[in-house]
């Protein structure tokens, strides 16, 4: 068997980014991690619980909470660090921003992993912004062995410099895998709570010498910086100059590996002697960044020059090494000796055996829709199911539902309910409810509980009954919560029960009342099935009606006149499409199962 | 030899190419190289397409491959194979597992699965088609798909046959690493000598 990574002191190890981050934090002894998940940052709190048990790691509902758990562990004098997808830091912002006035006392490293590309998020949004905003340091790995480096680098800084340290990622470093040099942990005694109201309780009368005090910081740092080897000059062919950071460092390597390169590591505050020196060394400079202009825009606005940048490198998406070379060497691209061939997407998909078919099916049979949320079930939108209709961020489905409900009234909102996941509605889906109870909405909110964080891989939440770590935990009753809230109808069905689901939504979208219907069913990467059965079809029955289809699973295909079953795709515990076939075409045997 | 060797390996999720991408580093690594690979993990895994990229030598700078570079592709279902031409060398090869699965798209009317071989053979794609959806049928075992085909290129790639063993025993669980290794055998008899 392959052994545990905390039994490895020494050698190299090829490590992903996420990877590289979890053991920099287990190597340079952070004591407590919290984090939600969120790709592409998941892997770096499931590889602390699963490799490095000497790290006290958790989920926390949310990235808010999660950054506060983090503070106090702070402030208690622990080396703490706290993950996130980049939307993720919104959620976390408001602790973020004071806690940049408050400080450290253990350490902090706040990881940013920011979605170029958007291979999976909503938004694009650069959180260099953010750190610049916060007036934290912000670090920025090129590959795997930095990740590592920059950990214990940022906990150092934190605490000489007294600050939160940003340590901000991108998809292609968190999912890339590279050599990594591994070390034995460094323990570091926890130093204790101790009560400082002048730094922690930032009243105005604290907090104007707190903020004095970061601007002297940031200062400090930007000086600091120019001499410390986390920013480096690389002198090569003095004529042509790049100034770059992340992964984009990578890509002018591959391409211009004779070019003079600027490569900085602190983003912020930016190392401005080290920056003029190179500004004063070479010819022409290109800033060769992912996303918004940063380095650029504030280069240029200190140093006044001339330099090429967003006019040739893209701003919205992913580079990669040939819009590099494209961009630092027109006319060189290589050789595509074969030509781009137009296919048909393949979009992701809910999973056959998924338990929110059964609730979408129903929802778009009845002609009705929803205002959406961040999980696997936005998927609804997808044909056929055509069943969401917005998606803002984590929680939104219900405000927004509820916005639509005062702006065209309860007529004007026809049949739309809100489609919520258990761990979303957990996160930021309680609030949204309180809000319909308390102004007096009418609409239906769908809690589409599958037991499970499941678009991020299959994490635990406060539903669940496990922690991060497997263990036994106590269950959050979404039921009580709801009722808590003050709802007065609310319904519990199992989602792939079609006739029951159907009659539920019908009546609870015709009620003149608020209502919550949470549907009941384990994701199917929640558990093992315990038998190996397909569903089959009786060509001799069915008469070609594609009702089977309606359900869109991935399993079912159409040869032309028939559905067939993909045997390595049907979900035993799952008959929607027996329940669907009104011929009784398609057999399965549940044993009495469901 | 040259000092770099660029690898692309394409499906679509749920189909092992995490693990054959796995199984390619520890081997490269194993006979002396740097390695770096990329992938995108989250939307894809719901039956979207996936790719991950996989390059070793000397020193590697991007983990991303060029376009027009790929020393070889290895699909793992046909038409994917044909979503990554662009980015294949001169001299490329592509691996081909002779598999159809209908995108979501095609199912529910949106777009119509291609001919891909006709596509093949209007682009002169120098593809290589293996059985190795019959050969893991033979073995017993759907699961070694990926290993047969792992097994299948690595002729074709400058590592030697111990690395590939040796990194394949780390990877999969003991129970099953004797019918893996067979499947890797039986892979790598159709392209070699």
């Amino acid at each position: 068997m392959r052994k545990k990574l905390n039994t490895i002191n020494e050698g190299t190890i090829l490590l992903s980014g996420n990877e590289a981050v979890a053991r920099g934090a287990w190597e340079y002894g952070v004591h407590f991690a919290a984090a939600y998940p969120g790709t592409p940052s998941t892997e770096i709190l499931e590889t602390i619980a699963e490799e490095y048990d000497e790290i006290d790691a958790q989920w926390a509902p949310n990235e808010k909470v999660g950054l506060e758990v983090v503070a106090g562990a702070s402030f208690g004098g622990a080396r703490v660090l706290s993950a996130m997808k980049h939307v993720g830091l919104n959620v976390a912002a408001d602790p973020l921003f004071t806690l940049s006035y408050i400080g450290a006392t253990g350490g902090i490293v706040i990881i940013s992993a920011d979605d170029p590309g958007m291979h999976s998020s909503q938004n694009e949004q650069d959180n260099r912004l953010m750190g610049k905003a916060a007036k934290v340091v912000i670090l920025e790995p090129s590959d795997s062995q930095e990740a590592k480096d920059m950990v214990g680098e940022g906990l150092r800084i934190s605490e000489d410099f007294d600050t939160p340290v940003l340590l901000r990622l991108t998809t292609r470093i968190c999912h890339s895998k590279s050599m990594v040099n591994v070390g034995p942990r460094k323990e570091i005694p926890v130093k204790g709570y101790v009560a400082d109201i002048k730094k922690r309780v930032p009243i105005p009368a604290h907090a104007r010498a707190m903020h004095s005090r970061v601007e002297q910081r940031l200062e400090d740092i930007s000086a600091w910086g120019s001499e410390s080897s986390l920013n480096r000059i690389e002198e090569g062919d003095t004529s042509l100059g790049i100034i770059t950071s992340g992964i984009s460092y990578q890509y002018v390597k591959e391409v211009s590996p004779e070019a003079s390169v600027l490569k900085i590591g602190i983003s912020n505050p930016l190392p401005w002697n080290l920056i003029e020196k190179f500004i004063n060394m070479v010819d022409r400079i290109i800033f060769v960044e992912e996303n918004d202009p940063y380095l650029e825009e504030n280069i240029k606005a200190r140093f006044l020059i001339q330099a090429d940048g967003k006019n040739i490198i893209p701003l919205e998406g992913e580079l990669n090494p040939e819009i590099v070379r494209k961009a630092v060497h027109p006319g060189t691209t290589k050789e595509i000796t074969f030509s781009e061939i137009q296919l048909p997407a393949r979009p992701p998909a809910l999973c056959a055996g998924c338990p929110h078919r059964g609730a979408f099916y129903c929802l778009s049979k009845l002609g009705g829709s929803s205002t959406g949320d961040i999980g696997c079930y936005t998927l609804g939108l997808m044909p056929p199911h055509n069943a969401l209709e917005t998606t803002i961020c984590m929680g939104a489905s219900i405000g927004v539902l509820a916005g639509i409900e005062k702006a065209v009234g309860r007529e004007g909102m026809g049949k739309l309910v809100a489609a919520i996941g258990e761990s979303t509605f957990v996160h930021s889906g309680i609030t949204g409810l309180i809000d319909m109870v308390y102004n007096g909405n009418t609409g239906t909110v769908m809690i589409m509980d599958n037991s499970l964080t499941a678009m991020t891989g299959g994490q635990e939440n406060p539903t669940t009954g496990k922690n991060l770590r497997g263990e036994p935990a106590p269950v959050l009753d979404l039921e009580k919560v709801v009722t808590a809230c003050g709802v007065k109808n609310i319904r519990v069905v199992d989602p792939h029960d079609l006739p029951e689901m159907e009659r539920t939504l019908k009546e609870e979208m015709d009620r003149d009342e608020l209502s919550v219907i949470i549907t009941k069913r384990p994701c199917i990467m929640a558990y093992k099935p315990v038998r190996r059965i397909i569903a089959q079809v009786d060509p001799e029955e069915c008469i070609g009606c594609k009702l089977c289809m309606k359900l869109g699973c991935p399993a079912i295909s159409w040869d032309g006149e028939k559905p067939e079953i993909n045997r390595h795709l049907c979900w035993p515990d799952c008959d929607l499409c027996v329940q669907v076939c009104p011929v009784d075409a398609i057999s399965k045997d549940m044993g009495g199962l469901t | 030899m040259k000092s770099v060797t660029n690898v692309i390996i394409c499906g679509t999720g749920g189909q092992g190419i995490l693990l054959a991408s796995e199984v390619l580093c520890s081997a490269a690594r194993r006979a002396g190289n740097d390695v770096k690979k990329s992938e995108v993990h989250g939307m894809s895994q719901r039956g979207g397409s996936v790719s991950s990229h996989v390059r070793f030598g000397e020193k590697i700078n991007s983990p991303l491959v060029e376009k027009g570079c790929a020393d070889l592709i290895l699909a793992m279902e046909k038409m994917e194979s044909l979503r990554w031409s662009q980015y294949l060398a001169p001299h490329g090869k592509l691996v081909v597992c002779d598999l159809e699965i209908t995108p979501m798209t095609v199912n529910t009317g949106l777009a119509e699965y291609q001919d891909v071989n006709a596509i093949m053979k209007k682009e002169s794609l120098p593809v290589t088609l293996i059985p190795a959806v019959e050969i893991a049928e033979e073995l017993g075992n759907l699961r070694v798909v990926n290993v047969v085909l792992i097994g299948a290129v690595s002729p074709l790639l400058p590592i030697d046959e111990v690395h590939w063993k040796q990194a394949i025993t780390e990877r999969v669980p003991p129970k099953a690493l004797e019918v893996n290794l067979e499947a890797f055998r039986k892979g790598m008899e159709l392209f070699g000598n």
